[in-house]
């Protein structure tokens, strides 16, 4: 049997669902940034699958600029979390609910 | 051949997708973010399947080798010892299922619609050479080549402000 397009955009879904999941279920602020991480991979699997299948390599240049931006997210974000940690010494979304430091 | 390979990779990048969100069998960060590294490479071996060697190769070097060790590191620097004594909340339980259930629906729907997604077949497929992706690069999208190198450059100095010892 051969593999589709269609068999690509499925997985990519089902990725990206197990990280929407992920976000919403778990409230420690690093397993939500791992699953932000996850969704952003479903979603450059896509891009790239279509890419292949449409035979033009747009897509693989929008996913090299996606990785980019997910590493400059992921340094920000993280030394966000750590500034956080350090006023606060908590990393739980629950337990972080007052806007004041 | 393909199909063999296709279907490995994707049970790999499901069952350890799973495991980063919940693992019941280790109530530790360190194995979730592991997990993590043995979905990105399950999907750069995608990506080798797709002809897209560069960006499998870059999957690699950035996410399973930058990202994560930045992940790992803040994970052992922090240490959070409450993770071992944390629970599954019942309503958070209930509004994430939901909303992936609904999520499914929106994807069912856009996959699986009459007369959608036209199935083209990888008879001509793109070469995804480096040098092809390169040209395009450099020549087409240039603009945002050079923007993004700015947004580094802005990610970097914000990481430096931020861990600075007082915010003032």
């Amino acid at each position: 049997m051969e593999i589709s397009l269609n068999h690509y955009l499925v997985l990519s879904s089902i990725l990206f669902v197990i990280g929407l999941c992920g976000v919403v279920i778990r409230r420690n602020l690093l397993i939500n940034f791992m699953c932000l991480e996850l969704m952003l991979n479903a979603a450059n699997l896509a891009l790239v699958a279509v890419s292949h299948f449409r035979n033009s390599g747009d897509g693989q240049i929008m996913v090299f600029f996606i990785i980019t931006v997910a590493a400059a997210e992921v340094a920000v974000g993280l030394a966000m979390i750590v500034a956080l940690y350090r006023r606060r010494q908590d990393v739980y979304t629950d337990r972080l609910n007052s806007l004041k430091l | 051949m393909d199909p063999v390979f296709f279907y490995t990779f994707a049970v790999l990048a499901v069952i350890s997708a799973v495991l980063v969100v919940w693992n019941p069998l280790a109530r530790n960060t360190v194995t979730n973010a592991m997990f993590l590294v043995v979905t990105m490479l399950s999907i750069s071996g995608l990506f080798v399947l797709l002809q897209a060697f560069f960006m499998a190769a870059v999957q690699v070097i950035v996410y399973a080798g930058a990202v994560m060790v930045l992940f790992l590191f803040v994970i052992m620097l922090l240490d959070i010892q409450a993770e071992k004594k944390r629970r599954l909340r019942l309503g958070g339980l209930i509004s994430g299922i939901s909303l992936s259930v609904a999520t499914v629906l929106i994807f069912r729907n856009a996959l699986f619609a009459e007369g959608g997604a036209d199935e083209t077949t990888g008879s001509m497929v793109f070469e995804g050479s480096t040098s092809a992706l390169g040209k395009q690069l450099f020549t087409q999208y240039l603009l945002p080549f050079e923007i993004i190198s700015v947004l580094l450059l802005v990610a970097m100095l914000g990481v430096i402000l931020l861990s600075k010892k007082e915010l003032k």
